[in-house]
């Protein structure tokens, strides 16, 4: 498992649309993706489970990265967050 | 008439019959079905066709109402696949042997309730849609029409809109929206806005007002049933003043201030404080052809200290990014009072101790002002001009201090911008003598206020006199003409600050003049740029 820790910088935080795009790209890739604040955690392919999490601006989430092409997996999450979030 | 107080979502006026969307919670039936395999189907290809549906709004949304607004639809579409989502549908039909309809609506409401509870206004607003998707596969499962039409024009009453139901609206119909629950973060509150629709949220609307009469205030956030003839004239004419102003919006925004021969006027505006700039950018201002400084020392208990008053300066160059701006020095005394320069009585106050004079005879006040604007020069482009000039001893020590401030400035390592120095014109003195005027700055700008009631030696206050004010008289339009002339003589450009610049009965004597530059407060730039444009 690899991963990697991020500060939101969006002001609206993970809002319903950014989130959207991030299940979307999840998707695409081969591994399995969590995102976990805290205790909190959400499968980077639910959508609403992510959103529920209610995620805010200066929040700090670290993203995990388990199976398939790990590396590339972490490359592509890494680049989504800080391009949207 | 009854008023009804609630949040302005969007600002415009509209005047008609309420229609009403009603309650629209459809009462979802439960019932045992026997095949939860064959259920589970059905939520399926009902999910599908939604999916469907959904694509064809994005689509609607991106061309009606832009991208942005548009992406919620998206976000439905993904809402639609979630995982857990699907899971519990799936999972209410399978253990409870129940109806799909019922699992996307129990499903539906579980999920609301979460976002509902987050203590963020904006995933709160989420909820709606989650109900929102809900609803539509519990419709097409009920073999309903999805599209949700309401034929009557009017204003719109409804406790919530979802997404989906104002982006299918006919907008050429809905003249506000008035919404019961919502929030001026909810989608119809954004969409309303990129409409262009007055739109009014949280407005506790009882039932049964359907085909009343009616005016949407988006202004003051408030609807008016069956307002009485006075305050429905009210309306009518703001009404008509607003769609004069979008109208001259939408048809003069970044045309140039040209006349028909290709001569151009240049259009600034007057601005009391920081807060209007807005306004003035809005309206498409090409300058601050007055900035009245008087409003830093009004609002102080004490003398604002330079570094105050470089802050205010520096940010409104900064935001009007390069483009001229006109700082007048202070002007008080007359009818602007300040308890803390304790000023005397006087008998004739507008004949007495103000403006210039008071820069002059308390020197460290006004050096004070010029070390501030000078500075503050650095961060855009500033010029400064000084009210209230009679003789020409005055301008000229004037630039002595200056010329003093400017110095320790450059012996303090401070750099500042190039400053134009200009004069305003509101004294017949200062008319008579602006042929010499004009060879000691850069700029005349004409105060047509003050130099009206000098000329006609008319107190504008005083009601009495009325029959004998004229606001045209010809001796104030020579004096205009003869400062015009003087300043051209001598190679400076010359503007109007005072009320007149904004006659627009005339500014096309003014451009016939040959004014340069006319200075109006924002919300009348743009009506004197159309008379500027339709000039020969």
């Amino acid at each position: 498992m690899l991963s990697f820790t991020y500060t939101i910088t969006d002001e609206m935080g993970i809002h319903a649309r950014p989130a959207g795009l991030l299940v979307k790209k999840v998707k695409e890739l081969n591994s399995k993706v969590t995102i976990r604040r805290g205790e909190a955690s959400a499968e980077g392919t639910r959508l609403m489970a992510i959103m529920a999490m209610g995620i805010k601006c200066k929040d700090e989430v670290s993203i995990e990265v388990e199976g398939g092409d790990e590396e590339a997996s972490l490359a592509a999450m890494k680049a989504f967050f800080e391009e949207n979030l | 008439m009854v008023e009804y107080q609630g949040k302005a979502a969007f600002g415009g006026i509209a005047i008609g019959k309420i229609v009403d969307m009603g309650k629209k919670e459809a009462v979802v039936r439960r019932w045992h079905i026997e095949d939860p395999g064959q259920e589970v189907e059905r939520f399926h290809r009902a999910k599908e066709t939604a999916a469907g549906q959904l694509q064809e709004l994005y689509e609607k949304a991106q061309r009606e109402v832009g991208a942005a607004s548009a992406a919620i639809f998206e976000v439905h579409q993904m809402m639609l696949e979630d995982l857990d989502y699907i899971d519990s549908v799936v999972n209410i039909i399978e253990t409870q042997e129940v109806n799909a309809e019922y699992a996307v609506s129990m499903t539906g409401d579980n999920f609301a309730e979460i976002f509902a509870a987050m203590d963020d206004a904006y995933m709160q607003a989420r909820s709606a849609d989650v109900k929102d998707i809900s609803a539509r596969i519990a419709r097409i499962l009920a073999g309903e029409d999805t599209a949700e039409k309401s034929d009557e024009a009017g204003i719109l009453v409804a406790d919530d809109l979802a997404p989906s139901e104002t982006v299918q609206l006919d907008k050429t119909k809905v003249y506000a929206f008035v919404i019961r629950l919502g929030s001026t973060n909810s989608h119809t509150a954004i969409l309303a806005r990129t409409m262009n629709i007055p739109a009014l949220v949280m407005t506790p609307v009882p039932e049964g007002m359907a085909g009343k009469m009616a005016v949407a205030d988006g202004f003051a956030g408030k609807l008016i049933v069956e307002p009485d003839e006075e305050t429905l004239e009210r309306y009518r004419q703001r009404q008509q003043e607003e769609l004069e102003k979008r109208r001259l919006l939408a048809e003069l925004k970044g045309k140039p201030t040209v006349t028909k021969s290709g001569r151009s006027v240049k259009l600034y505006a007057n601005i009391g404080g920081v807060g209007d700039i807005g306004a003035a950018l809005q309206n498409d201002a090409e300058g601050i052809g007055l900035f009245r400084s008087e409003f830093l020392y009004l609002q102080s208990d004490t003398y604002p200290t330079e570094e105050e008053q470089q802050k205010v300066y520096r940010q409104v160059a900064e935001m009007m990014a390069g483009k001229k701006v006109i700082i007048r020095t202070l002007d008080i005394g007359a009818d602007k009072q300040i308890g803390y320069f304790n000023l005397d009585r006087e008998e004739n106050p507008a004949m007495g101790y103000r403006a210039i004079r008071i820069c002059l005879t308390r020197e460290k006040v006004f050096r004070t002002q010029l070390r501030a604007l000078y500075r503050a020069s650095a961060y855009g482009s500033i010029s400064v001009m000084i009210p209230m000039i009679t003789s020409l001893w005055e301008i000229r020590k004037v630039k002595e201090i200056v010329a003093k401030v400017q110095q320790e400035l450059a012996e303090q390592g401070i750099t500042c911008g190039n400053v134009e120095l200009g004069v305003m014109i509101e004294t017949p003195a200062a008319v008579m003598i602006a042929d010499e005027l004009a060879q000691e700055v850069d700029f005349f700008s004409i105060g047509t206020n003050d130099l009206t009631q000098y000329t006609l030696a008319i107190d504008r206050q005083n009601e009495k006199l009325n029959p004998f004010f004229d606001a045209h008289h010809p001796a104030v339009l020579r004096m205009i003409e003869m400062t015009v002339k003087s300043a051209h003589k001598a190679g400076i450009w010359v503007g109007i600050c005072g009320e007149l610049g904004a006659d627009t009965e005339l500014t096309e004597t003014f451009v016939r003049m040959g004014v340069d530059e006319l200075s109006v407060s924002p919300a009348l730039l743009l009506p004197v740029k159309e008379k500027i444009i339709g000039c020969e």
